[in-house]
């Protein structure tokens, strides 16, 4: 492994020495080495989070930590302690700093010693699902970072473009695709979930931790790298395959995705992202309108958190797709109230504007479309022959395209909904009078509005989005109003199990 | 022999796509199962992204006859989305050739159900798509599902254009769907004929399950400790 390149500086500080520990570096690298060795889940999840970042926002705002190989002699040479270290070491310099193109080569180097140890099924630690998580997302993320910085090849040195013909196997979409991919298959995840379903197995109880003396470190890679799998294939503009790589994992209830809330947030986000794009807009308004609830009611106690401000942005971005959704497809009663409070002050004006289908509201959509889409990458290789352009921008607007043009066929749809909410029955000559276009025309606007509005979900099945229906016999179109339905089941379950708490709750109580 | 040969290699490539999507040698799998899927009037989106996919990864592999065979399939599988969805693999410059631009015409005015427009180019474009057989069902059966969804009773007229037939044929396709498919004919007073619809829940709203009071299985087993 090449040690860190010091001249190619990735931080001001011309006085940093990647050999040096200081002494609190060492005392951390100790304890956190025993901790790990003793299996102290809690002890790791305290120093991972809050000493790193400790340590970090002290003495190393600007500068890396000490390279690994620095590190070594406090801890036996522990090789798989050296592939974590590093790849927190890793993580910060993108954090924090700007990686040189060779760091970012030696950083997939090192995602593949560290997932090639974890696939061989020889790691026997158990390590926070945080820890976990930020790993498979990080990974997932340089993946992304890579291929934006390749794309760009106008103002790349000799050196730059002579690394990238030497190292061009590094980050190829292939291999980052097969690694997610394999550790899904040797963790048996799949197989670990259908059989929870049976009962046979307490994977979300125990919230993938391994209470027998085993490892929790395969399983939660695995289960993790689907929610990988699901934001890389929504970076290709593949959302069907995406969304069949999260299939496993149920999003109707709580489950191990939810207790780490940077999990939580990039599942929904991609979930309800893939949906908008296959036109379910009814799945994605649901997942949305739950998960920024969710956000709304328990941020405050992450505002300490290292990813409070990922937390905050993806939050924004989920309003802004959620303003489209909705624009395309309005509802009246998939969103909670308190959301709904928060998307009016953030979006009302934009909303009023893109519900009218003119050439300002394709100029809305375009602008709430590109805040809140993903960073699409392009993954093909670069061609590094003249005249060397950047292409970093092609996804991007590949997808924006597409969209777009849905929204503008679309477009007439918008006059049909207001005369649907006024009248019960109209005859098709009266709605073609008042729409100004001839029966046929109208006919046919009928038969679009129809068919945008119901989707095909994974099974062929049509359902419908619409909240306003109609049908046709012969030249009288008659209004459905979907009526408001009230779920007495379901209240009735809350209701008791909520009783039943009480009831226990009460029990306990000793009067005296 | 060459049959069994080729069904062999057929659920070969299903279980390449399930198991080792990610792969570069099985490009020209996928390209021979795109060719079978079109030559048995088969389909596979999934088979078909994968191989999309691998085009995006290299481009310089990409056959463009090949990608038209699989939007043409995509096309036939309306109302699903197909046809977008392979879009959204395929880059900018790839879509701006003219063969593509064609079909993306075709699918906007699909979209968009103005039907007497897509059969005019259809008929300009006759050797792209004739060599795709069961294309010419497939959008029949497209457009008998789009009126199915608002119509109860549909006018003779508003039929014909949709399926782009006229006289004997639709007399033909008619009395087809008459015997098979529980349609009925209806004379409107002194008009032409109305095609009366086999009822279904988008047509008739009343016929709607009301799904979303029912209560699932697993959410009743929650009290099971409660009631016990």
């Amino acid at each position: 492994m090449a040690a860190y390149d010091a001249d190619s500086s990735a931080g001001g500080d011309l006085a940093y020495d990647p050999n040096f520990v200081p002494d609190s570096v060492k005392t951390f690298v100790v304890h956190l080495y025993r901790q790990i060795r003793e299996k102290n889940v809690y002890e790791i999840h305290q120093m991972y989070e809050g000493s790193f970042n400790r340590l970090t926002d002290r003495m190393f705002r600007e500068s890396p930590w000490p390279t690994a190989e620095a590190v070594e002699p406090y801890v036996d040479g522990d090789h798989v302690f050296c592939l974590l270290y590093r790849e927190m070491w890793f993580r910060h310099v993108y954090a924090r700093l700007t990686p040189t193109p060779k760091q970012r080569v030696e950083s997939w180097d090192n995602y593949c010693n560290l997932f090639g140890v974890v696939l061989h099924g020889v790691v026997n630690m158990q390590l926070p699902n945080q820890w976990l998580w930020d790993m498979v997302d990080e990974f997932v993320y340089q993946f992304q970072s890579y291929c934006q910085y390749r794309a760009k090849l106008k103002n790349k040195t000799e050196e730059e473009l002579q690394l990238l013909r030497n190292f061009d196997q590094a980050w190829n979409v292939y291999g980052v695709l097969n690694y997610l991919q394999a550790l899904v298959e040797k963790s048996n995840i799949i197989q670990i979930l259908e059989r929870e379903k049976e009962g046979l197995e307490q994977f979300t109880v125990d919230n993938g931790y391994d209470y027998q003396g085993g490892s929790n470190v395969l399983k939660m890679l695995g289960y993790y790298s689907m929610i990988g799998l699901l934001r890389v294939h929504c970076l290709l503009g593949d959302y069907r395959t995406g969304l069949k790589c999260m299939a496993p994992i149920d999003l109707s209830q709580q489950g191990v995705y939810t207790n780490v809330i940077g999990s939580h947030i990039s599942t929904i986000y991609h979930y309800g992202f893939a949906n908008l794009m296959l036109r379910r807009y009814g799945d994605a308004i649901r997942e949305f309108n739950k998960m920024l609830l969710y956000i709304l009611k328990y941020k405050q106690y992450h505002q300490k958190s290292p990813q409070y401000d990922q937390i905050l942005k993806k939050n924004e971005q989920m309003y802004a797709l959620l303003a489209v959704c909705l624009s395309l497809c309005p509802q009246q009663k998939l969103v909670d109230e308190n959301v709904s409070t928060q998307l009016k002050e953030k979006y009302n004006d934009k909303m009023t504007k893109m519900q009218r289908y003119d050439d300002e509201a394709s100029t809305v959509y375009d602008e709430l479309f590109s805040y809140g889409c993903p960073k699409f990458i392009t993954p093909s290789a670069p061609v590094l022959d003249e005249p060397l352009m950047n292409y970093n921008q092609e996804a991007y607007r590949l997808q924006l395209k597409m969209f777009l043009f849905e929204v503008k066929q679309q477009q007439l749809l918008a006059g049909i909904r207001s005369f649907l909410k006024i009248y019960s029955t109209i005859t098709v000559t009266k709605l073609a009078q008042f729409m100004d276009v001839d029966e046929a025309t109208l006919r046919t606007i009928l038969m679009t509005y129809k068919h945008k509005m119901h989707s095909t979900d994974n099974d062929g099945k049509i359902v419908s989005n619409a909240d306003i229906d109609f049908y046709v016999d012969d030249d009288t179109v008659h209004v459905v109003e979907a009526k408001p339905t009230k779920r007495f089941g379901d209240y009735f379950l809350r209701q008791i199990l909520k009783f039943e708490e009480m009831i226990s709750e009460l029990e306990k109580v000793q009067l005296d | 022999m060459a049959k069994e040969a080729q069904q062999q290699v057929s659920y070969t490539v299903e279980e390449l796509v399930a198991v080792n999507p990610y792969n570069p040698d099985i490009l020209a799998d996928l390209e021979n199962y795109v060719n079978e899927q079109v030559s048995s009037q088969k389909y596979s989106l999934d088979a078909n992204l994968c191989l999309l996919r691998l085009y995006q990864c290299e481009p310089e592999r990409m056959s463009p006859p090949i990608v038209a065979r699989i939007l043409i399939k995509a096309l036939m599988a309306m109302p699903a989305q197909d046809f977008s969805l392979c879009l959204f693999l395929i880059p900018e410059q790839v879509q701006s050739e003219e063969q593509f631009k064609t079909l993306i015409v075709l699918s906007h005015y699909l979209e968009t159900a103005r039907f007497r427009l897509f059969w005019d180019e259809v008929a300009k474009n006759r050797s792209l798509l004739e060599s795709v057989p069961g294309f010419q069902q497939a959008i029949e059966a497209y457009a008998v599902h789009v009126l199915s969804l608002i119509y109860q009773k549909v006018p003779r007229a508003v039929l014909a254009e949709a399926i782009n037939k006229e006289g004997l044929a639709l007399d033909q396709f008619l009395e087809y769907h008459v015997a098979n498919s529980g349609w009925a004919i209806e004379k409107s007073q002194g008009r032409s004929q109305l095609i009366v619809l086999p009822p279904n829940e988008f047509n008739h709203p009343e016929l709607k399950k009301n799904a979303s009071d029912s209560v699932s299985y697993e959410h009743v087993t929650r009290i099971f400790p409660v009631l016990s």
